[in-house]
């Protein structure tokens, strides 16, 4: 035996068992702390701690060998997160979780490969509470882990963002999704008698495929829901994971994550009035809706310095910044707008849609590392009340989520979803490149509306022109 | 353990999590993604136990690779999360922030 046993704790032992519960208790207060802006930076910090103390524990345990390999490992890995989380840009935060979301995933399914391995080596039968969740753990973390990576050359631009449609795409996901659950009632029924290895990795390979299936045909703009399904998916496979090695951190954490996936995913999909069972099955957006040609519609026009006069003189400005913003990487130059704006005696706010952007909350930490005070943001249901009393609301690469035909007209795809109503405000400023159409694929009305103006230019060109043309007012 | 303790320890958990984090506001929902990345990163632990109870190369080749996964999302994800939640934190001194922007604009004069 070449695995050296330099420490000795019992798994089962009740230290190693109090440690575990010190460390899922750290991480249950962390997530506490961060319900609130000024108490998360300590209570990511607390649940850092937490798992400090379950790496020490595990590292200290009986059997617990092959030193060199754990120290490549962790090295390995510290190296590249600590580089990972320096360079990544506020606006790459969407891409940076979906990569995040796949390696947990993937780790998650060589655990289970590893575990049934050493199962079959052992000779014996593999007892089902341990290896059910052991199947269950590589199925849904190798969907996750190919799926996330899908996801992350979707929002890096290495794939088209837009919906792939493959012909029979339901019915092969049909397939393939009941030919992995009964290779995995074959594997299940031979559990005594030394189950085949090669059909193991075929439902790992075929697992391995249906996330890819699944999250091609899936939109760019249906991102949040995408995301934090799969950070859902990852977290109940660590926590199936922790039922077959018998863990409880591992539970505990991998159910907090699985919770916190979940509800994610609920409120963006209430967000778009859609059920998630329609965006991850409907590719929205592939077939454009029918309506009025875009080219036929008379729009007004504005230029940078007729907008800052609006601007400069009005009472109250809402900004609803959308993706175009994070492309743009305007949040510094919105900021500085809103700061000449202010400056002026102009009340300045921002109206943030939950779908706004490529994942749960992406504007708010945008608009944080522009240093806009979080108090500065509304919610939907905050800001839609007050708009009759805005003087001009501004749009910002923002689209379908200010798009009047979700409430007006019943027959258009995004009917029913909530909108930040612009239209609803005294006048209306549009700052989009084009009058193309957003990713559902609809025409918006708002552009053509006679309370809008649209300034046609770079988000953050238009910002920082207006910002001039107001400070010289 | 007796798997029912493990179901009954996982339920717990899923009500302790919908509590919790059902009162996380939306515009910190960024940054409870990245920390709950952070967290599953604890499969690290199976990483550790898998490359501790193996001999074998492809054992050990697996393992290794999910203790790399695991620490990237650990160090990673925590690290991620505490330069994220640094820009909810109000600066004292708005201005000096600001003038040290790296993309500030070229064509700002001050």
């Amino acid at each position: 035996m070449s695995v050296t046993v330099l420490a000795a704790l019992d798994p089962q032992s009740p230290f190693v068992q109090a440690c575990y519960i010190v460390s899922f208790s750290l991480f249950i207060i962390g997530i506490r702390r961060g319900t609130h802006p000024t108490t998360a930076k300590q209570g990511n910090l607390i649940a850092a701690g937490g798992m400090v103390i379950a790496v020490a524990t595990t590292l200290a345990l009986e059997g617990i060998g092959n030193w060199g390999l754990i120290a490549i490992g962790l090295v390995g890995g510290s190296i590249v997160g600590v580089v990972a989380s320096k360079r990544v840009q506020m606006t790459a935060m969407p891409q940076m979780v979906a990569l995040y979301n796949g390696l947990g995933g993937g780790a998650v399914a060589l655990i289970a490969w590893g575990e049934f391995r050493h199962d079959l080596a052992l000779g014996e039968a593999i007892p089902l509470d341990a290896f059910i969740p052991t199947l269950f753990s590589m199925v849904v973390g190798s969907v996750s882990f190919w799926g996330s990576n899908i996801a992350f050359g979707k929002l890096q631009g290495l794939i088209s963002g837009q919906p792939m449609k493959i012909p029979g795409q339901q019915v092969l996901n049909a397939l393939l999704l009941a030919g992995i659950v009964a290779a995995c009632i074959v594997l299940g029924l031979d559990h005594d008698s030394g189950p085949s290895q090669g059909l193991f990795i075929a439902v790992l390979i075929a697992a391995a495929i249906l996330g890819n299936l699944f999250v091609l045909p899936i939109g760019g703009a249906d991102m949040p829901v995408v995301i934090s399904l799969l950070n859902a998916f990852t977290g109940l496979s660590a926590a199936a994971a922790g039922i077959a090695l018998d863990n409880t951190v591992l539970i505990v954490a991998g159910t907090l994550v699985g919770s916190s996936g979940t509800i994610l995913t609920l409120a963006m999909a209430t967000a778009m009035n859609r059920s998630v069972g329609n965006i991850l099955f409907a590719g929205f957006g592939a077939t454009p809706a029918g309506g009025a040609a875009t080219e036929d519609r008379p729009v007004s026009s504005i230029g940078a310095q007729d907008a800052a006069i609006k601007l400069a003189y009005a009472d109250s400005v809402v900004i609803v910044p959308g993706y175009g913003m994070a492309v743009a990487q305007a949040q510094h130059a919105v900021k500085e707008m809103a700061d000449e704006l202010a400056k002026k005696g102009v009340d300045v706010s921002y109206a943030i849609h939950p779908v706004a952007g490529r994942m749960p909350g992406h504007m708010n930490v945008l608009l944080a590392e522009a240093d806009v005070p979080y108090e500065k943001l509304k919610e939907m249901e905050e800001i839609n009340p007050e708009m009759p009393h805005t003087d001009v609301a501004v749009v910002i690469g923002a689209n379908d989520v200010t798009n009047p035909a979700a409430k007006d007209d019943p027959d258009s795809p995004i009917a029913g979803m909530p909108i930040i109503e612009v239209d609803e405000a005294q006048q209306v400023i549009v700052i989009k490149r084009s009058l193309s159409p957003g990713f559902a694929g609809i025409d918006n009305d708002l552009f053509y509306h006679e309370k809008t103006s649209m300034l046609f230019s770079d988000a953050k060109q238009a910002a920082a022109d207006i910002a001039a043309e107001v400070e010289g007012l | 353990m007796p798997l029912i303790t493990e179901i009954t320890i996982f339920v717990l958990a899923a009500f302790v999590g919908f509590e919790v984090i059902s009162k996380v506001p939306t515009t910190l929902h960024t940054p409870l993604m990245s920390q709950t990345n952070a967290i599953h990163g604890i499969v690290l632990l199976g990483g550790l136990i898998v490359v501790g109870l193996s001999d074998f190369w492809l054992d050990n080749l697996i393992g290794t690779i999910a203790i790399f996964f695991g620490t990237i999302n650990i160090v990673g994800g925590f690290m991620v999360t505490d330069r994220m939640l640094g820009m909810f934190v109000r600066k004292p001194k708005k201005e000096a922030a600001a003038e040290k922007k790296p993309d500030a604009e070229p064509e700002k004069d001050e």
